[in-house]
């Protein structure tokens, strides 16, 4: 093990454990959390493991304190991160606006699990999806990925927390219960090819003149400056003007929310990732996400062997949500199918990008969708458009 | 009419926001003079002005935070307490405080402070208690006095309140003391205290609110209030803390001094090469 505590080489990890190792890779020192089936295992990893890194493990009371104290944390200048599922989730939506309205990176993981309320704390969901999008009051856009593999429980909590401190907002990792308990191949890569993006700093020449929410480049980010930099900011969760002081204008509000909004519509290009399949002469487009984007991958296999044009796309990226990637699929392909593990979420924004109904394949989760009923709705809408075209 | 009075400066201009002045506080509040407290306690802590930290939650005293300058974080209603343990945490070299009230640091904010307190956790909470929720207009709160009328307790409180420095105590608080805001001097010198004290300590201010709860309960003027105070308070350090509960109709004292000064561990956080 280096000092720096990455574990390069291959494992053999769950994928909650992998989540605890990639937050390690990627820096991270501050953990606050709330133990919660099925996201419990990160935060013991992660206080097994922080004490001989010199990162600060904290077992908060609930989850608003949870969240509170990665936010601190982070204005303090600590990669932080906190781990929930759908309970404790909902608990910290208010201070996950916080976050985006002082713009402090931080990452949530939350492990999902059967839903609402206290629902089936041991079994698989992806009832959260819209709730990671528009969970909190106000309007907001922040960034939420969605991993299929351990593998993924890795890379996506560092670029989870690339994001984060690139664009100063916080950033959900919303994994399910399948992919968080299940056991895979794991392979942490040396340390120097580990991505690495920086907060954007202040000048410490100008200390005197600096705006903490001056956003004068191009990309909407201010430079942020820690606590006890001696900048003497002012963060606030009341709209703001670029001094940080509270500004009860109209208008202020309204430039304000705006770019926080457009801060992260802008660099989607940067944030989104999506990954497709045999998609070069597809007619019937697949889409699906998390564990059940291993069902779909496997039913479109299927579905390709009995000579059915289907290509597979998976939503890495949830939240900004992939719209080109999609809208381009929308003039090539004829229909489309979303597989998900809860009524139609997802489904919903597929929609309104391509402009047409879609095959939703849901259930309200518990289990691990199968192949095969994927692959029964494949085979549907493949007779369905033949006829039609007839 | 009345005619405004202008002033230039004010001596402790060196560390508030100048530019964010008038302050937003009714006349006759008595937030100002706590604050003022904590701001002159900061200058002569000897410790540089850009490691001293404040966070806040959400009330009028919620808005200390946008008055000093130094690095300041108004926070969500209840939580000032877990972003300061985050905060502090994250930079043990910083001295972290929270200004805020009674209703945010024992009502909503109530399982944080009892859980900071019993971790120990090195920050300083400076609670200013007006006895109601003053933003919203004068509600009840977890320390309306039994009896006392609020907008939301028009017929007098039927709740017993919470008797802070009892709670900090059983909760287990390395410091613990009670003043007014005629204590301006005791008040000062135990922030001071506070900011070298380690683990956690609290000190609570009881400040006048006219116009939230005094109009409601005869002390409807600051003055009313600060002679009440200086009527009734009796300094004693030591005084059973279970009997320092305050019931401002029946004719008996209101006890403030320092309550609680021990030193109990205070919350570090594990590393191995302590434990090996």
């Amino acid at each position: 093990m280096t000092s720096s505590g990455v574990l390069t080489g291959k494992h053999f990890f769950q994928g909650d454990e992998a989540c605890a190792e990639g937050a390690i890779a990627a820096g991270c020192r501050f953990f606050g959390g709330y133990p919660i089936t099925p996201s419990t295992e990160i935060a013991e990893r992660l206080a097994h493991r922080f004490p001989e890194i010199g990162g600060v493990f904290i077992q908060m009371e609930d989850e608003m304190g949870s969240m509170a104290a990665i936010l601190g944390a982070s204005a303090a200048g600590a990669r932080a991160m906190t781990a929930t599922s759908g309970p404790g989730f909902s608990l910290m939506m208010e201070n996950i606006g916080l976050g985006v309205m002082m713009e402090l990176p931080c990452v949530v993981v939350n492990v999902q699990r059967g839903s609402p309320s206290t629902g089936l704390p041991t079994l698989p969901g992806q009832s959260d999806v819209m709730q990671a999008r528009w969970g909190t009051h106000g309007d907001y856009a922040l960034a939420a990925f969605s991993p299929w593999s351990p593998q993924e429980m890795f890379d996506l909590t560092i670029h989870a927390f690339n994001v984060a401190d690139r664009y100063r907002v916080p950033v959900l990792l919303m994994a399910d219960e399948v992919v968080g308990h299940m056991v895979e191949r794991v392979v942490i890569p040396p340390e120097d090819q580990i991505p690495r993006w920086e907060r954007k700093r202040p000048d410490p020449k100008k200390k005197d003149s600096f705006e903490p929410f001056l956003a004068e480049d191009p990309d909407l980010v201010p430079p942020l400056a820690h606590a006890g930099e001696g900048y003497r900011v002012h963060f606030t969760g009341l709209t703001h003007d670029e001094q940080g002081y509270p500004d009860m204008d109209a208008e202020t509000h309204h430039r304000l929310v705006t770019r926080l909004v457009e801060k992260i519509n802008h660099n989607a290009e940067n944030i989104v990732r999506t990954e497709d399949h045999f998609m070069d002469d597809a007619r019937i487009v697949v889409i699906a996400y998390g564990s059940t984007a291993r069902s779909a991958r496997r039913a479109v296999k299927d579905a390709r062997q009995e000579g059915i044009p289907a290509g597979f796309l998976r939503l890495v990226s949830l939240w900004p949500f992939p719209a080109e990637q999609i809208k381009k699929l929308a003039d090539q392909a004829d229909s489309f199918i979303v597989a998900e593990m809860n009524l139609g979420q997802m489904a919903l924004e597929v929609e309104r990008h391509i402009r047409r109904p879609v095959t939703g394949v849901y259930h309200a989760g518990g289990v691990m969708m199968a192949p095969d009923r994927i692959l029964k709705a494949i085979r549907e809408v493949a007779t369905r458009d033949d006829t039609h075209q007839r | 009419m009345t005619t405004p009075i202008n002033v230039d400066s004010h001596p402790l201009d060196v560390i508030l926001r100048s530019d964010r002045i008038p302050h937003i506080w009714c006349p006759g509040c008595g937030i100002g003079i706590a604050m003022r407290c904590y701001a002159q306690a900061i200058l002569d802590s000897g410790i540089p002005r850009d490691d001293h930290v404040l966070i806040s939650g959400i009330g009028c005293s919620g808005r200390v935070a946008g008055y000093m300058k130094i690095d300041s974080y108004h926070t969500t209603h209840g939580r000032a307490i877990p972003f300061a343990v985050g905060l502090k945490l994250a930079n043990p070299e910083l001295t972290v405080s929270v200004f805020s009230g009674d209703g945010d640091l024992a009502a909503i904010g109530g399982n944080h402070l009892i859980h900071a307190a019993r971790r120990n956790v090195d920050i300083s909470v400076i609670c200013a208690n007006n006895f109601n929720y003053g933003m919203t207009g004068g509600q009840l709160g977890p320390t309306t006095p039994f009896g006392a009328r609020t907008t939301t307790s028009p017929y007098g409180s039927p709740e017993l309140p919470f008797n802070f420095p009892y709670l900090l105590a059983a909760s287990g608080a390395n410091f613990v003391a009670r003043w007014t805001t005629i204590h301006v001097r005791q008040l000062k010198r135990d922030i001071l205290y506070m900011f070298s004290k380690p683990g956690f300590s609290f000190v609570e201010v009881l400040v006048p609110c006219p116009v939230g709860f005094g109009k409601m309960n005869y002390i409807d003027k600051g003055l009313d209030e600060m002679l009440l105070y200086k009527e009734r308070c009796v300094i004693a350090d030591g005084t059973p803390i279970d009997e320092l509960g305050i019931d401002l109709r029946a004719d008996q004292p209101i006890y403030v001094g320092r309550f609680v000064d021990r030193d109990l561990a205070p919350y570090q956080p594990v590393r191995l090469e302590d434990i090996e």
